[in-house]
This record gives structure tokens, sequence and C-alpha cells, in this order.
């Protein structure tokens, strides 16, 4: 008999361990529900999203920096003589200014080359052809002001009369608000991506709750924490989330790759800019880890939400 | 740890209903000694099972006190419950095994809930297993053990951790009466160990197997003290114990 209670002499914890065996005794049912298929959609929906929302930003800022000390300067002048004098005395002059860091007069033979597909060869050569502005592509040292732009007006007014000076950022003004607010869209999708994944865990672990309910009772009746009964399911749940996490970025990744690869054949100097770097791709990597930090809160919110009801 | 009185329970015009039906215990009160074997007896649906589930703190009372190892347990945290739950080992009248887990599994389910290292699990385990009859069961899930297989695996899985308080719900109702003497044995032999026996049967055979006992007999959520266990202070050869 005295065999029997050999384990008298065994120190027996009276508070709960943080970590113990007792993780074994969850009845796992691993990758045998939708768990893990419903997170791997969310993430790679999310990584597509995030994917995109970088691109964007990463358009915007290089294009940006492209053109943010960008002016272009149109000669406006019918006559060709009195153009081409005024196009030379105003490259002459903006060479002369100590803020303007490159002067690039555009060639006639590019500009007729951009047009001809739509006004014909006709009209751009001969007694008949339509007259076409000079184009001067000016680079100020650091970005373009307004105040910077009237000063330069005013100068250049002297000189070349018929000059108009725009600054490239304003015309492409629209196009980066534009990208800021497809840049929101994109995040207010990540959100939405991230909440509806948790609504998600929310239901399978109240559902695995319940499948379970008899299981923990006993557990929980034999003294185990709600700490030690939550991260039973913590840990299936956390393992459904990185199989599924893994499956969303393979296909996440995969499908973002194959966008950018066509995007890459348009040739587009704007186009290229948006491309992904590694600080971005990093942090698609994080995104199915951090569905998994998700998930395994959510579950333990749950469970231990649930077992507060019992005694 | 214990109450003033040296006793390890008292329950003080405990009442319990189920939502508003009438009360299924009303005015009970008693205490419980430490080393001390206790049957507690009564017609079916006198409420035996409720008061066990009082006791290894399933429910809380709708009315009344309850003091264990020293402490309220009405009052206190809900955090510090599970400790006092892992004091004392249960024996449900429905066996209540974990149906995914050996044989082996369940018994040793008390020492993984209160943390035990698993190189020291598996000795006592096998000792207890062998002793109810169920080495050569150990791998076996409970769906494929009999009535009376699975409720030797239940008694051992009450047992194994030393409580200080055990509580058996009718725990020989189905196993033979050479197994529920056996059985009986073991809780003395527990009980000789220091632990306060409880048990809830309403077979009177039984109450004469086991010398000393003391009886608390329910009577529709009633109780009365034929033996004079309940008396506080209690009676000198009691208090001994």
């Amino acid at each position: 008999m005295n065999a029997v209670f050999s384990i008298g002499s065994m120190a027996i914890r009276r508070n709960a361990p943080r970590f113990g065996a007792i993780d074994r005794l969850a009845p796992h049912s691993r990758l045998a529900g939708p768990m893990p298929w419903v997170i791997a959609i969310m993430i790679a929906l999310t990584v597509i999203a995030a994917g995109a929302g970088l691109a964007l930003r990463n358009l915007g800022t290089n294009a940006g920096a492209e053109i943010a000390g960008g002016l272009t300067v149109q000669i406006l002048e019918g006559a060709p003589a009195a153009r081409e004098r005024q196009a030379q005395a105003a490259v002459a002059h903006l060479r002369t200014r100590q803020d303007v860091a490159e002067v690039i007069r555009v060639p006639e033979k590019d500009l007729e080359a951009l047009l001809e597909p739509w006004l014909g060869r006709q009209m751009l050569t001969g007694d008949a052809a339509i007259p076409v502005p000079a184009l001067i592509d000016v680079r100020l040292q650091g970005p373009v002001t307004e105040r910077r732009l009237e000063e330069l007006r005013a100068s250049l007014k002297a000189l070349v009369p018929s000059a108009r000076i725009d600054a490239q950022a304003g015309w492409l003004g629209p196009v980066f608000d534009a990208l800021a607010s497809l840049q929101w869209l994109a995040l207010g999708l990540v959100a939405l991506l991230a909440a509806a994944s948790a609504a998600a865990v929310w239901l399978a672990a109240r559902s695995a709750l319940g499948g379970n309910r008899e299981t923990i009772e006993i557990i929980h009746l034999l003294g185990a924490t709600d700490r030690q009964i939550a991260r039973l399911f913590e840990r299936s749940i956390a393992f459904d989330a990185a199989i599924g996490g893994l499956a969303g970025l393979l296909l996440g990744a995969g499908a973002l790759w194959l966008l950018g690869s066509q995007f890459a054949r348009l040739g587009s100097g704007m186009v290229t800019g948006g491309a992904l770097g590694p600080a971005d791709w990093a942090l698609l990597v994080a995104i199915p880890v951090a569905g998994v930090v998700l998930a395994t809160l959510t579950a333990r919110l749950t469970v231990v939400g649930a077992l507060r009801r019992m005694l | 740890m214990t109450g003033e009185g040296g006793h390890i329970v008292q329950f003080d015009n405990v009442g319990l209903r189920y939502g508003t039906d009438r009360e299924v215990l009303s005015d009970v009160s008693f205490t419980l000694f430490p080393g001390s074997f206790y049957f507690l007896t009564g017609a079916s649906g006198a409420g035996k099972t409720s008061l066990l589930r009082l006791l290894y703190l399933a429910q809380r009372p709708s009315r009344g006190v309850i003091r264990m190892f020293g402490t309220d347990v009405i009052t206190v945290p809900r955090a510090r419950l599970p400790a006092f739950r892992r004091r004392i080992g249960v024996v449900f009248q429905d066996f209540r095994l974990v149906p995914h887990l050996s044989a082996f599994d369940n018994v040793a389910l008390p020492l993984r809930v209160s943390g035990v290292p698993e190189g020291e699990i598996r000795k006592p385990v096998a000792d207890m297993l062998t002793w109810v009859g169920l080495d050569q069961r150990a791998d076996a899930r409970p769906a494929t053990l009999s009535g009376g297989e699975q409720q030797r695996v239940a008694i051992a899985r009450a047992v194994i951790a030393r409580p200080e308080i055990l509580v058996a719900d009718e725990p020989t109702g189905n196993v033979d009466p050479e197994m529920a003497v056996k059985l009986l044995r073991l809780f003395e032999a527990l009980n000789r160990l220091g632990t306060t026996v409880v048990v809830a049967t309403h077979d009177v055979h039984l109450l004469r197997k086991v010398s000393d006992s003391l009886i608390m007999r329910l009577d529709r959520g009633r109780l009365s003290d034929p033996t004079g266990a309940l008396r506080y202070p209690p009676r000198p050869e009691v208090a001994a114990r």
C-alpha cells in the first residue's frame, strides 16, 4: 500500500506553474478545420494590400524626389526665328543663375517625335506646320517654392516675353493626391483584414471552447488556472495561424511579384519607382508573424473571457 | 492550514438553489475535521451531489458561509480558487474522464496541472494504476474501458496527488463488491495519511465497512447528524483524530 503513496515525497506545487506538461493535454485537431485556410486567405489579402500601399508610397516618394526641383519653360512664340532666338536667350540667362542646377533644351526632333503620332508629319513640317513651343527642362538647386517661381518668372519675362514657366510638381499634384488616397485605402484594408482575422479567430476559439467544454470543466475542477487552460487553445490556434500565415505570405508575395514583373515590362520610369525594396519585403514577411501574435492574443482573450463565467 | 477550531471545512447556514426553483440545500451547517472519514448518505435527490459540488468548489452557495482551509471561499478572489481545488481530490459520479487521453494520462492529469515534472510522474502513476488493477490498461482510452474500469481510473486520478480532502460521489457504484472493498481500503489508507475523506453513497452496507467513520445524512436538502459528526465543538474522540 505504501508504494501507492510514494508520491508523498514528491513536491506538488500548489501554485500553478507558468509552463508545464498540461500543454500536451489539448485536444488538437490541427489543420482539420477551416481556420488555417481562413487565415491563409486573410494574410494573402493583407500582404497584397500592404504591398500595394508600399509600392504606391515608393512611387510617390521617387516621383516626388525626381520632380521636386523641376521646372518647364515654354517659349510660346509663333514665329520660328523669334522662338529660336528667345529660347537661346532663355537658356543663356538660366545658365547664368546660381540657383539653377541644370538646363536642358528639349530637342525639336524629340518634340516632333512625340507629337507626330497625334498630329501627323504634314502638320509639323513645311510652311503649313503648326507652331510648337520650344521646351526647356530646368532643375533648380533645392525644391521649387512659389516665391522662387515668381522671382524666376519676373527675371525671365524681361528678356523673353513669351516665356511661360510651370513647376513640374504642380502638374502632378492631383496624381500625388490620388496616390496618397490609395495609400490610405490600402492602410484601411489592412486594418479591416486584421479585424476580420481577429473575428474569425474569436469564432474559432468559441467553437473550440464549445466542443471541448467537458474537458475544460474537468481540468478546471482539477485546479487548472484560466491561464493554463487558455494556453491549450493558444498553442493550437498559433499553430494554425503559423501554417495559414506562411501559406498566405507565399500566395500574397507571389501575386505581388507577378504584378511587379508585369508593371516592370511597361518600361515606364514612374512605375519602376514603385518597386518594393528589401525593407518593404521584410515588412511584408512580418505580416504573418503579426497575424500569429494577433490570433494568439485573440484566442487568449476569448478563452479567458469565457472561463471567467465559470466559478 | 485549518480553521480556528481545527476544522478543515465549515459550512454555516448554507443554502443552494438553482435559478428560481426551491432550495436544494437549506440551512446546512457542519464542520469537517482533518483526518476524519465521513459518509454522506441520503435518498436520491436528497442533495448529496449538490453538497459535494459546494465542497469541491464547482458551485457557490446562494447563501451562507463556507470556510475551507481557514479561508472564506465565498469571498476569496476567483483567481485563488485553483490553488484550493488542487488540495481537493474528486471522484465524480459520472467519472468525467478526459476522452482523448489514455488511462495513464487521465491519472497523471492532477500532477501535470500542479506542475510536477514529467520525470516524477511516471512511477507514482504506474504504481497507482497497478494498485487499482489497471496496469495492463494504462494506454487504453476511456471509451474502451468498462464502467468499473473507468471508475477505478477516476478514483486513481482523485487520489494521485494526495489531496487534503477527498470527495467521492458514489465511488463504488459500478464496481464489484470485492473491488468496492479494495477501493474503500485505498480511501482508508489515504485517510490514515491525514486526508479528510467524504464519500457520498446510498449503499448502507458500505457504511459498516469503515470503522470510525462518521455519518452525515441529507433529507430533502436538510442535514441530520446521526453520529454527532457535525457537532461543534467536536466530541473529544472526533477532535482527537
